[in-house]
């Protein structure tokens, strides 16, 4: 059977794709890097469905081929002025070897939670594991990048993560379908309000550099 | 008029006024549609929890929606303190927001109508994952309305708020999934499953699931350490989504971590419960001592917040099977307390045009309502003795010394009088004292914001010296709901 290799393939190019999303300095790069994720989670999806018969994988499929590969990136094109995107983060939180570093450990530690968590079951044994280690590195890249769209970026790919996780356990007892469209409809209209926020953001300050937004404490100048 | 109908007739009706708000027709239209959507939501709720007192459950699709002793509660909460808040919006958005265009104004009555359409899901789902999204909801609807003065602080606190939320979203999410595993295959996803089966889990899946929904969902609920966009959030919305948001909001996403409570009572051997009451004391006391050093009014009331948030979750640690009716009593009173407070931090806003303690000083000769409302929700919120929390407190010590922790017990009474000190020492400087002599001839409060404060003032009085026993029963099914008990 080819597609089990398949599919743990395109299970090392999806978390292979969440450290390049720590790692990259370019934002234009950063959403290139989240497209390929969101890529190598529908044929993961594709390949379980047509391992499995579960219906439901080529509708998770579909629906994220829509939300993410088409709709997402026409709507950050349209609402995130253009300029955005070329832009380079000169100054990450972490360096560049350190923040992969903290990534790798994350990976690691996510390899040990998915053996307890598929212990006993059908689930695929790449799916769960590479699943928690692209939630817990989304959250991480949120962590270490100053600018808007990475941020947001890393708020969609932490979403990639649990739908790969999900995909993983489908074999025993797929989460039902409206679940499913109701968490690629929830991540659609989420971008929205972000969008707009980050315009907004642009518009008043000049910049996405939401980093270094910290006026708001509780010791204020007299 | 089938049950059926009545329960998806609250969120169809906010969901109406939502979209009707859209129509451009003057700058009245909209703010109209607002208090009426709340008011019937509130009815359908106030005659849903009827219903259910009388059926123990309300269902409308079977495994997807309905409500329990404790849903109703919440849903009746829920769409009070949206009535007011919509009622004390007409008059504070005009005031406040004259300077905006209309089409500001439509945006703004439109994500608070979805707001609240969100917070009334999230008691309705009984499949947990659909539960997992209506709270994503509140967050989305919610974010538009945090940033909604754009000025560069709201903008600030409505990335903050997001991003830190979104996160922990994702974090619950993994709980959720796990719960999922855990169930395996035992029919479908909902709250009254996992309890029933709550018995033949591994322990391994519960801990954890627990403990990423404690940290997840905490994240939204303000818990310390993950209270930092709190005081931000609730401080940079226009005031009356602010009573929404720390009065109920923070409340409905607590219950979705309360309502795994049975599942972690199933498996005593894992102490779990002892988490919520670590978290709830270092929150509580964590506020408490943060409360002391403020300067805005509007942030006073979001720490004593991140505080009850605490003391919510400390009761539920620390109270037993049977005596788990402190909780929601205590959710009841803080909401109808907090919300109270907010309206009179906005009415001091308006009279004032200051969020500084220091500015709104003697604020009782300015505008009595708005200085006695002040007053009234402070000594309210902060637990002083003719008003329900004081009960609800006391009622929270009594199962906590009964179940035999007398250190967090000790340790939550202290940080109760640290923080009820602190609030009263701000509160006393706004109200009383002689004002600024450079104030000018500030606009007066509004007739309808005046007229919530009398509302809220007397509904926090009134809660105190009696509670209507149609209430009392909600309070105990939601109780025995909480402690797994079969109503």
């Amino acid at each position: 059977m080819i597609g089990y290799p398949l599919n743990d393939l395109f299970g090392g190019l999806f978390l292979l794709n969440a450290f390049a999303m720590v790692a990259t300095r370019q934002i234009r790069g950063c959403l290139r890097f989240f497209l390929l994720q969101s890529f190598c989670l529908i044929a993961s999806a594709l390949i379980i469905g047509l391992l499995t018969g579960v219906r439901e994988l080529f509708f998770v499929a579909g629906i994220n081929l829509l939300t993410k590969l088409i709709i997402i990136p026409w709507l950050l094109r349209r609402s995130v002025p253009r300029e955005i995107y070329a832009r380079r983060e000169i100054s990450l939180v972490l360096n560049v070897p350190l923040a992969l570093l903290i990534a790798l450990l994350i990976a690691v530690f996510s390899f040990f939670a998915g053996r307890i968590l598929t212990a006993g079951t059908a689930a695929f044994s790449t799916n769960v594991p590479i699943g928690i280690a692209g939630l817990l590195i989304g959250a991480y890249t949120i962590a270490v990048r100053r600018e808007a769209v990475p941020q947001l970026l890393g708020l969609l790919s932490m979403e990639n993560g649990a739908f790969f996780l999900g995909i993983g356990f489908s074999p025993d007892l797929p989460l039902p379908l409206i679940a499913e469209v109701a968490a690629a409809f929830d991540t659609l209209i989420v971008v929205v309000p972000i969008a707009i926020l980050t315009r907004n953001i642009h518009e008043r300050s000049g910049t996405t550099l939401v980093g270094s937004l910290t006026t708001l404490k509780e010791e204020r100048a007299p | 008029m089938t049950p059926s109908f009545l329960l998806a007739a609250i969120p169809g009706v906010l969901l109406c006024a939502a979209f009707l708000s859209l129509v451009p027709l003057g700058r009245k239209l909209a703010p109209t549609l607002t208090v009426i959507a709340s008011l019937a939501a509130f009815a359908l709720a106030g005659v849903c929890a009827f219903l259910t007192l009388k059926h123990h459950v309300l269902v409308a699709v079977p495994d997807w929606i309905g409500i329990d002793g404790f849903g109703a509660l919440l849903l009746m909460l829920v769409t009070l303190v949206g009535f007011l808040a919509a009622l004390f919006s007409s008059g504070y958005m005009a005031v406040q927001a004259r300077e905006r265009t209309d089409r500001a104004l439509r945006g703004y009555h439109v994500n608070f109508n979805l707001f609240l359409f969100s917070i009334v899901t999230v008691p309705m789902m009984q499949e947990v994952a659909l539960t997992w999204i209506a709270i994503e909801l509140t967050t989305i609807f919610s974010i538009l309305l945090v940033s909604f003065e754009s000025t560069s602080e709201a903008l600030e606190a409505a990335w903050k708020y997001v991003i830190l939320t979104m996160i922990g979203a994702g974090i619950a999410l993994l709980g959720v999934i796990i719960f999922h595993q855990a169930l395996l295959g035992s029919g479908p996803f909902t709250w009254d499953a996992l309890v029933s089966g709550a018995g033949s889990f591994s322990p391994v899946l519960v801990e954890g699931g627990f403990i990423l929904f404690l940290a997840g969902f905490g994240v939204k609920v303000g818990l310390v350490p993950l209270h930092t966009w709190l005081p931000d959030a609730h401080s940079q919305a226009p005031t009356p989504v602010c009573a929404i948001l720390s009065g109920v909001e923070t409340s409905a996403i607590l219950y979705v971590v309360l309502r795994i409570f049975p599942v972690v009572r199933a498996h005593p051997e894992l102490h779990l419960a002892r988490w919520a009451t670590i978290f709830g004391l270092i929150s509580v006391g964590a506020a408490a001592f943060l409360l002391i050093q403020v300067r805005d009014i509007k942030r006073l009331f979001a720490f004593s917040t991140v505080e009850q948030m605490g003391i919510i979750l400390t009761a539920a640690g620390l109270s037993s099977a049977s005596s788990a009716s402190v909780v929601p009593y205590q959710i009841l009173t803080h909401g109808l307390a907090k919300s109270l407070c907010f309206f009179a931090a906005g009415s001091a806003l308006i009279v004032a045009e200051t969020r500084e303690i220091a500015g709104i000083q003697g604020l009782i000769r300015r505008e009595p309502v708005a200085g006695a409302a002040l007053l009234v929700g402070s000594l309210a919120v902060a637990g002083a003795p003719p008003f329900a929390l004081f009960l609800s407190e006391l009622s929270i010590v009594k199962a906590g010394l009964a179940s035999h922790y007398y250190a967090a017990v000790a340790l939550l009474v202290f940080f109760i009088v640290v923080a009820f000190g602190a609030i009263l020492y701000h509160v006393n400087r706004a109200v009383f004292g002689t004002p600024p002599p450079s104030v000018k001839r500030a606009p007066g409060l509004p007739r309808v914001c005046a007229l919530v404060l009398v509302a809220g003032m007397a509904l926090a009085v009134a809660f105190g010296v009696w509670l209507p026993p149609p209430i009392h029963s909600l309070i105990a099914m939601a109780g025995s709901s909480l402690g797994g008990l079969q109503p």
